[in-house]
């Protein structure tokens, strides 16, 4: 396993194996493909950045990487969606496309600080939805040291465990 | 339908009572998940609103501890400008006018 990221004269460094490398592409991969599922609606409007979503997905997983932006206030809820839903998209999607376009290969990489940004938020947003998958609450570091290796949820434990820290990491490298 | 810049998304929303009473602040409030790093719930809030460490971690532990945190105030536009900068960083923020 990786020692995380280091800070470098030249930028964020850290050095990938090849089981990492391709861990890290098949979830960026699946990130785009899930907010792809994102419904468009009238694409005329959806090119002036307006959605005609009324509501908050419906999977768990979409649901939390698109939030409310009111708790109380439904009306409110609809219109802010409409206006940010696509822009939201847009960026996570970016953030995503910069992480597969520095990941290609195994081996060192160096990220600059703009670089560094988009990984942090496409990482995040990797375990928002891992972690909504996987149910974690405050209490799943205690039940994930419970886990049996041949529970069929081990692999996406232990993924998801290497992923925050991986971005615990990269915080601290930034700072 | 006519056609619209990105701007006027104030002319079109209703305007309740609520509204009519500017001496009640709009706040981003920010709630607790159990995915979102520490770490990063700090680094964002200095990043996005340019506080200081200090205050940056005494609201992420509020988050932490009691579950949610006012983290900036102002109009309503500028809440939810706030609010969408926050989503974009994944985390779970609100708005709401102050009670």
């Amino acid at each position: 396993m990786s020692t995380g990221f280091r800070r470098s004269r030249r930028g964020l460094r850290i050095t990938l194996s090849a089981d990492e490398t391709m861990i890290i592409r098949t979830l960026m991969e699946q990130l785009l493909e899930i907010l792809g599922e994102l419904p468009r609606g009238d694409p005329g409007l959806a090119e002036l950045g307006i959605s005609e979503n009324r509501e908050a997905p419906r999977d768990p997983v979409l649901a939390r990487l698109f939030p409310d932006g009111y708790r109380d206030d439904a009306e409110a809820a609809v219109e802010f969606r409409r206006y940010t839903e696509s822009a939201l998209r847009d960026g996570k999607r970016e953030a995503a496309e910069m992480v597969l376009a520095t990941v290609r290969e195994p081996g060192d990489i160096t990220l600059d600080d703009d670089q560094a940004r988009a990984w942090l938020r496409a990482l995040n947003d990797v375990r928002l939805a891992l972690g909504t998958r996987l149910e974690i609450t405050e209490e799943s570091y205690e039940r994930m040291d419970d886990l049996d290796w041949d529970d069929p949820k081990f692999p996406m434990y232990s993924m998801y465990d290497w992923l925050t820290f991986l971005q615990e990491s990269l915080v601290r490298a930034m700072n | 339908m006519t056609m619209m810049s990105t701007a006027p998304v104030e002319v079109e929303r209703p305007r309740s009572e609520e509204d009519l009473r500017p001496d009640r602040p709009w706040l981003t409030i920010v709630w607790n998940d159990p995915i979102n790093l520490m770490s990063y719930v700090t680094y964002v809030f200095q990043t996005v609103f340019g506080y200081s460490k200090h205050k940056a971690e005494k609201l992420m532990l509020d988050v932490h501890h009691k579950g949610r945190a006012v983290v900036s105030n102002g109009t309503r536009e500028e809440m939810e400008h706030d609010v969408q900068t926050l989503h974009a960083y994944g985390l779970w923020a609100t708005v709401r006018q102050d009670v």
